[in-house]
C-alpha cells in the first residue's frame, strides 16, 4: 500500500481528535467506566505484568513484511484504532493502553520466537495477533507456557479451545452451516461443487460443509471436491469440470493471490455469477481489492461482517477507520474482528477488575461488547464468540450487499458432534 | 610443516577458545534464558554453516537445499516428540485417540507405517542421521556421478528443497502440513518447555557443535580435505590422477547433510516445533548468506555468521518491525561487495596481522640477543 492512501497519518493531532470524536458513540452505549478512579497496580496485577499506575503494555504481533502482510496490515490498523480509542476514552482500569508492535514476518518460528520476547521479555498484558492458523499453532505453547493472553482475529477451522486464547473470529460451523441452509432454501441449490486451497482451514470447512450437506439438507448431494496448492494460479481444469457437472452451487474456499486467478479465469470461460450461484467463505472487501469488483460481482460471500452493514456502530466506525488509515481502505471480516480484541480485553479487564491472565481467563465468558461494529458480540463459555452470520454479494464496486443474516447470534462450537 | 601438522595452529586454537568462552561462559552468565534459547536457536543455523564450509567453500559444491536435510533433521526429531506428546490420555477428545492431532482433523485412523519406528529414541537418533545422509547419498550419486556440477548443481538442490515443501504442505494428513508438527512437550518425559530444560539444551547443543567443528576440521587436514580443495580448483586433474572425483564429492555433500540434520534436529528441541518453512528455497538461501557472511572458507567464520546475521536479524526486526528487512538486506549486499570473504576474511586480512605483528615484535624485542630459531615470521 502506497503512502498516498494513508493522508491520515500525516496529522496525528487531527488524527486523535476525530478518533476520539468517533469513539463517542461506543463510549455512550457503554455507559460510564465503573471505575471512576485508578486502583492501585498491586490489586490490579498480582502477576508482574507490565502494568504502571498510569500504563499497560500490549502487544500487537502481526505479519508487516513477506506474503501475508497484505492480509495482516487490515488487522494491524484495526487493533491501532481500537486502542487509541480505548485511550482517548480513559484507557483500561484508568491506565493508557500502550503497545508494542513486533513483525512475524510470515514465518511461524519468527511468530513463537516474537510471541515469546512480548510475554517473557515485554510482559505484556495481552497480544493481539496472528492470522494464519499455522502461526496461531506456532504461538499457541508459548502462550500456555507463559500464561499470557492472545486475542486471535481469523475465522479459522476450530478444532481448538485455550484458556490462553479468545478466538474474535468464526470458528467453521459459525461460519458454514447457516450460508448453506440459506442458499438451500432461497436458492433450492441441490448439488454442490467444493473447492478449496489445500491446507487445514479449507479442507476442515469442506469436511464439515460436506456432512452438513450429505446429512442435514433433503436431497443434496456433493458432485465434486478439490484442492488447489497455496499460491496455485491454474483452475482451468477444474471450471471445465464444473461446466461439465453444473452444480447448482460452488462452494469456494480459496485464499490468498490464487482468488485473483480463479474469478478471473471463471470469467473468462464464460461461467456468469449473476447466474451460477457460487458461495464463499474466504473472499472479504479486502480479496476483492485485489481480484477486481467486475470479476466478482454477483458471487455471495457467508461472513458475519460487512464494510457495508448499516447500523449505528459501524457507520461510526468505518469513517473512523478511514480517517486514521485513509479513505481507501476498505474494511473486510478479519480487520473488524480484530477489532474487537482490544475492546474485549478492556471490556474483560473491567469486568474482572484485575489485569491477571487468570482472571481475565475466567471472567472473559458472558462478556458483551455491545458497539463492535458487527452489532453485538458475546464470549462462550469456549472463548469463542456468539456471532450472527451473514450473506452478502459481491457488487461491481467492491462491496458487498446485504442479502440475508441469521435471526439470532450463532453458538460457536470449535468441536461439532456428527460434523468430524 | 610443525604447524600444519598440529590439529589447529595458533590462530585456530585461539579461535576454538574464543568461541568456547563465549558460548559457555560468557553467554549463558550475561543473557536471560529467553535470549539464551534466542542463540540456541541460531547456533543450530552454525551447524549448517559448518557443513556448508565444508562442502561449499573446501569442496566448491554450492548447495542451495541445506533446508532439506535441515528439515528432515527436524521432522524426524519432531515425530518422535509428537508420538509422545500425543499419547491416548493427551488426545481424549480426538476420534482417534493416541495419534498426533493433525492426523484426526484429516481423518486418519491409523497411525502411519512410516511414523511407528518413531516410537523409540534410539531409533529416531539413528534415523536423523541416517535418513538423510541417505538422502544425500541418493542425490549425490545421481548427480556427481554423471558430473552434474556447479551451477546446474545449484538449481537441482533448489528444485528438491521445492519439491520437499510441497509435497510435505500437500500431504498434511501425514505431515501436518503447513501447520508443521507443533505443540511438541517432552523428550524421554522430560519437559522441554522449562527454563531449566532450556538451559540444559543449550549446553548439550554447544557441546554438539564443538564436536561438529572437530570433526569437520579433522575432515579437512586429512588428505581427504586436501582432495576437496584440489578438486575445486582444479577438477580433472584429479580425476587425471586415479581419484574418483564423484565418490569425493558425494561424501563431502553427506557429510554436509548430517550436519545440517543435527542442527535441524536440535532446532525442533530449542523452539518446540517443525514447520515446512524451514525446508523451502528461502531458508535454504539464507543458510549460505549465513556461510557467506561468516566466511565460507573458515569453520569459525560459519559459526559467527548464523550468530550475527540471525542476531541483526531478531535485533532490527524488533527495533524496525516495518523497515527491518531492507536493513538486512543492505547488510548482505554490503559484506557481499566490500568483504568477498565474510567476517572470517576481514580477520584474517585486517585484524590478524595486526596481532601477528604485535606478538613479532615482541618477540623480536625480547628474543633480540637469540638467534632465530627458524620458526616462520609469518
Amino acid at each position: 500500500m502506497s503512502d498516498e492512501t494513508k493522508p491520515g497519518l500525516k496529522s496525528p493531532l487531527r488524527r486523535k481528535l476525530l478518533m476520539g470524536m468517533a469513539a463517542l458513540p461506543a463510549v455512550s452505549m457503554l455507559g460510564r467506566p465503573a471505575f471512576a478512579d485508578v486502583p492501585a497496580t498491586s490489586a490490579v496485577n498480582t502477576t508482574g505484568l507490565a502494568v504502571t499506575d498510569s500504563e499497560v503494555t500490549v502487544g500487537i504481533l502481526h505479519s508487516v513484511t513477506g506474503t501475508m502482510a497484505i492480509s495482516e496490515t487490515g488487522s494491524v490498523e484495526a487493533e491501532k484504532l481500537a486502542i487509541e480509542q480505548i485511550n482517548a476514552a480513559g484507557g483500561v482500569l484508568g491506565r493508557k493502553i500502550k503497545f508494542i508492535q513486533e513483525d512475524g514476518a510470515s514465518d511461524w518460528p519468527t511468530f513463537a520466537e516474537k510471541a515469546k520476547k512480548l510475554l517473557v521479555n515485554d510482559k505484556c498484558a495481552a497480544v493481539m495477533g496472528c492470522w494464519t492458523s499455522a502461526s496461531r499453532k506456532a504461538v499457541l505453547p508459548v502462550f500456555e507456557q507463559y500464561n499470557g493472553m492472545l486475542y486471535y482475529p481469523t475465522f479459522y477451522e476450530g478444532l481448538e479451545q485455550s484458556k490462553n486464547v479468545i478466538y474474535t473470529g468464526q470458528e467453521a460451523t459459525q461460519q458454514i452451516i447457516a450460508g448453506l441452509d440459506w442458499v438451500n432454501k432461497t436458492k433450492g441449490a441441490k448439488s454442490f461443487y467444493l473447492l478449496g486451497s489445500d491446507y487445514i482451514w479449507p479442507r476442515t470447512s469442506n469436511k464439515i460443509a460436506r456432512k452438513h450437506i450429505e446429512n442435514h439438507l433433503q436431497g443434496c448431494k456433493v458432485v465434486g471436491e478439490e484442492y488447489f496448492p497455496l499460491g496455485s494460479t491454474q483452475f482451468n481444469s477444474v471450471i471445465n469440470k464444473i461446466k461439465l457437472t453444473k452444480p447448482d452451487v460452488i462452494y469456494a474456499i480459496i485464499v490468498g493471490g490464487s482468488n485473483v486467478a480463479f474469478y478471473k479465469q471463471l470469467k473468462a470461460a464464460g461461467i456468469d455469477l449473476s447466474k451460477q450461484t457460487l458461495l464463499t467463505i474466504s473472499v472479504t472487501e479486502d480479496e476483492i481489492d485485489g481480484i477486481g469488483g467486475e470479476n466478482i460481482a454477483g458471487a455471495y460471500a457467508c461472513m458475519k461482517y460487512f464494510q457495508s452493514l448499516d447500523n449505528q456502530n459501524n457507520k461510526a466506525f468505518v469513517p473512523a477507520f478511514k480517517k486514521m488509515w485513509g479513505e481507501k481502505t476498505v474494511i473486510g471480516d478479519v480487520t473488524q474482528a480484530a477489532y474487537l480484541g482490544p475492546w474485549l480485553w478492556k471490556l474483560t479487564v473491567e469486568k474482572a477488575g484485575s489485569f491477571d491472565i487468570d482472571k481475565i481467563a475466567a471472567a472473559s465468558p458472558g462478556v458483551e461488547f455491545k458497539g463492535a461494529p458487527e452489532g453485538y458480540v458475546r464470549i462462550h463459555e469456549n472463548h469463542h464468540l456468539w456471532s450472527k452470520t451473514r450473506v452478502g454479494r459481491a457488487k461491481a464496486d467492491g462491496q458487498y450487499e446485504l442479502i440475508y443474516e441469521t435471526a439470532d447470534l450463532v453458538e460457536p462450537d470449535p468441536f461439532p458432534k456428527g460434523y468430524q | 610443516m610443525v604447524i600444519n601438522s598440529r590439529f589447529f595452529n595458533r590462530s585456530e586454537l585461539l579461535g576454538f577458545l574464543a568461541l568456547a568462552v563465549l558460548l559457555l561462559v560468557i553467554l549463558p552468565l550475561s543473557l536471560d534464558i529467553f535470549r539464551l534459547n534466542l542463540v540456541a536457536k541460531y547456533l543450530t543455523y552454525a551447524f549448517v554453516g559448518i557443513g556448508l564450509v565444508l562442502c561449499w567453500g573446501y569442496g566448491g559444491i554450492l548447495s542451495l537445499g541445506q533446508g532439506v536435510f535441515f528439515g528432515l533433521g527436524g521432522y524426524c526429531m519432531a515425530m518422535y516428540l509428537k508420538l509422545e506428546a500425543s499419547s491416548v490420555a493427551n488426545t481424549k477428545i480426538q476420534s482417534t485417540p493416541g495419534i498426533p492431532d493433525f492426523m484426526d482433523w484429516n481423518q486418519i485412523t491409523q497411525l502411519p507405517l512410516f511414523w511407528k519406528p518413531f516410537h523409540s529414541f534410539p531409533v529416531t537418533v539413528l534415523a536423523i542421521l541416517l535418513v538423510p545422509a541417505f538422502f544425500a547419498l541418493i542425490i549425490g550419486a545421481a548427480m556427481f556421478k554423471r558430473r552434474v556440477g556447479g551451477v546446474y548443481f545449484a538449481i537441482i538442490t533448489q528444485a528438491i528443497a521445492a519439491i520437499l515443501t510441497i509435497l510435505i504442505v500437500g500431504q498434511q494428513g501425514y505431515t501436518g502440513g503447513i501447520n508443521g508438527i507443533t505443540d511438541l512437550r517432552t523428550l524421554h518425559g522430560w519437559d522441554i518447555r522449562t527454563d531449566h530444560a532450556k538451559f540444559i539444551l543449550y549446553f548439550v547443543e554447544v557441546v554438539l557443535l564443538f564436536g561438529c567443528i572437530v570433526a569437520a576440521q579433522f575432515i579437512r587436514l586429512t588428505k581427504l580435505g586436501r582432495i576437496l580443495v584440489a578438486m575445486r580448483e582444479q577438477e580433472d586433474r584429479v580425476r587425471f590422477s586415479g581419484y574418483s572425483v564423484a565418490n569425493f564429492k558425494i561424501f563431502a555433500f553427506c557429510a554436509a547433510a548430517v550436519f545440517a540434520a543435527i542442527g535441524g534436529a536440535m532446532f525442533t528441541l530449542e523452539v518446540g516445533f517443525m514447520s515446512p518453512s524451514f525446508v523451502g528455497i528461502v531458508p535454504s538461501i539464507e543458510m549460505v548468506i549465513y556461510t557467506a557472511v561468516g566466511g565460507r572458507m573458515s569453520i569459525f567464520g560459519a559459526v559467527w555468521g548464523a550468530l550475527l546475521v540471525n542476531f541483526a536479524k531478531t535485533s532490527l526486526s524488533e527495533s524496525f518491525p516495518q523497515l527491518w528487512l531492507f536493513g538486512l538486506g543492505a547488510l548482505f549486499i554490503a559484506v557481499v561487495l566490500a568483504f568477498p570473504n565474510g567476517l572470517s576474511g576481514i580477520w584474517a586480512d585486517h585484524i590478524q596481522p595486526r596481532i601477528d605483528r604485535l606478538f613479532a615484535s615482541r618477540k623480536s624485542k625480547s628474543a633480540a640477543g637469540l638467534v632465530a630459531d627458524g620458526a616462520p615470521a609469518e
